[in-house]
């Protein structure tokens, strides 16, 4: 049995590098990410699992942050915002959300565009039923749904055809 | 806000939880953690430690084959997307999709949503509607409980300190119709009223057997008796005996108003919702949805 007590040092693979930070068991996955590793594209919004803006990839599954202790997913990746694409660039799905004004504040993005992953990883030629149900645990104060939804369907679309052509 | 402080504990096996139970007194058992971390944050919780089950293998898998057996472990999202449950236990997984979102079903756990007893959560009241009973594992070893006898009231379960819900087991479902509804203000949230309904017919559309299951209405998830007797021996699908049965569907039960909806409100959300999934639940019988 592994026990953890006072501070311990935790492990996590983050956008494929591994990192590692001291955390108290009780430090949820959002801190350890913004304040042990200073990654503060993972953003805190409601710290109860409403709001959808701290949502990471964890093994590759869409999870929140701020319901994950860090110390649950030792030795697990993690995948957040800043691993989207290089420093500088965009990824597709960070161009589709920009090119159809799916963000306007920018607080809830880093967590659409998780979900927006998760989504298309799971489902790559979803209807927009879909795309509104995958993202309803996300929730956008600013721009409304339509230019989110516009941009989930635009990925898909441009890598349908991507994978038509290839 | 933030949790406050406490040990963790990850045993390697379904014995050393059991012993990491009976020996730290506060601590509570951690799985998916989607209901009990959100109540940390909030410090409506505060265990003095965490026994972390959520990577035991032994209680993650599904068999299908005659019954259902789940373990505690098994995240709502296999579930959900398990080939055979979604066949024969169609109940299950529709109720699933209402069980929060992508993000928390990814961790949250079948077990967990059961072991928690928030009367307003889904999966204990289809637990009831398809007569499921748990394995639970504890220092004086296993016992067996009904749905119907496991759920005591807010958050309280027949469970000892010592004890893990290790399995529940869901007879067999296919032939039954079903039902499943809720009202709730959005997607994904607790409902403020929700039925499960499993209703077995002869062969001439005539109920023999009807489990009508509410939550969101009370302290736990409970079934409803008189509803269940009107709909005995009438024809599955008519309409004025599911408005009937809607009815009565809350007689002798003790409805709460709370911060969102006032207990009539609730009366008639449940009302509703029990005449709209069995008139669901034949609808489907006839292909019709």
């Amino acid at each position: 049995m592994k026990t953890r007590q006072g501070t311990v040092a935790v492990e996590l693979t983050v956008n494929g590098e591994k990192r590692v930070a001291a955390a108290e068991p009780r430090m949820l996955l959002t801190d350890f990410l913004r304040h042990g590793l200073g990654l503060t594209g993972t953003h805190v919004g409601c710290e109860q699992g409403v709001c959808g803006a701290c949502t990471v990839l964890v093994d590759g599954q869409p999870a929140r942050a701020c319901l994950t202790f860090a110390v649950q997913v030792e030795g697990g990746c993690v995948d957040t915002v800043e691993g989207m694409a290089e420093p500088g660039a965009l990824s597709d799905v960070q161009q589709a959300f920009r090119a159809e004004h799916g963000l306007q504040c920018g607080f809830c993005t880093p967590g659409m565009l998780a979900s927006t992953e998760a989504l298309l990883q799971e489902n790559p030629d979803p209807t927009d039923d879909e795309i509104r149900e995958y993202l309803s645990g996300n929730v956008c104060r600013c721009t409304g749904y339509q230019g989110i939804i516009a941009a989930v369907r635009r990925v898909a679309n441009e890598r349908k055809a991507a994978s038509r052509d290839a | 806000m933030k949790p406050p402080t406490f040990d963790y504990l990850r045993p390697d096996s379904v014995a050393e939880a059991i012993e990491a139970l009976a020996a730290h007194p506060d601590s509570k058992v951690l799985a998916g953690g989607q209901s009990l971390i959100p109540m940390m944050n909030m410090r409506l919780a505060r265990p003095t430690a965490l026994v972390d089950i959520g990577r035991l293998a032994d209680l993650r898998g599904i068999e299908a084959n005659g019954s259902l057996r789940v373990g505690a472990t098994a995240t709502q999202a296999d579930v959900l997307g398990h080939e055979a449950v979604g066949r024969r236990w169609p109940l299950i997984t529709s109720a699933l999709t209402h069980v929060g979102h992508p993000a928390t079903r990814s961790r949250g756990t079948f077990g967990g949503s059961i072991a928690h007893g928030e009367p307003a959560s889904e999966l204990p009241a289809v637990m009831l509607a398809l007569d499921a009973h748990f394995t639970l594992r504890g220092s004086s070893g296993e016992r067996v409980v009904h749905a119907q006898d496991f759920f005591l009231g807010h958050y309280t379960t027949v469970l000892a300190e010592d004890e893990l819900l290790v399995q529940a087991e869901i007879p067999d479902a296919s032939g039954s119709a079903w039902g499943f509804g809720e009202i709730v203000r959005r997607h994904g949230d607790y409902a403020l009223a929700g039925a499960a309904v499993r209703v077995d017919t002869d062969g001439a559309g005539r109920i023999e057997e009807a489990r009508v299951a509410l939550f969101g209405v009370s302290g736990r998830p409970v079934r409803s008796t008189a509803a269940e007797e009107r709909l005995v021996g009438t024809r599955l699908g008519d309409r004025d005996t599911a408005v009937e049965a809607g009815r009565l569907a809350l007689s002798g039960l003790d409805v709460a108003s709370d911060s969102f909806v006032s207990a009539t409100y609730r009366q008639e959300a449940a009302a509703t919702v029990v005449e709209r999934v069995l008139l669901d639940a034949a609808a489907r019988g006839r292909g019709e949805n």
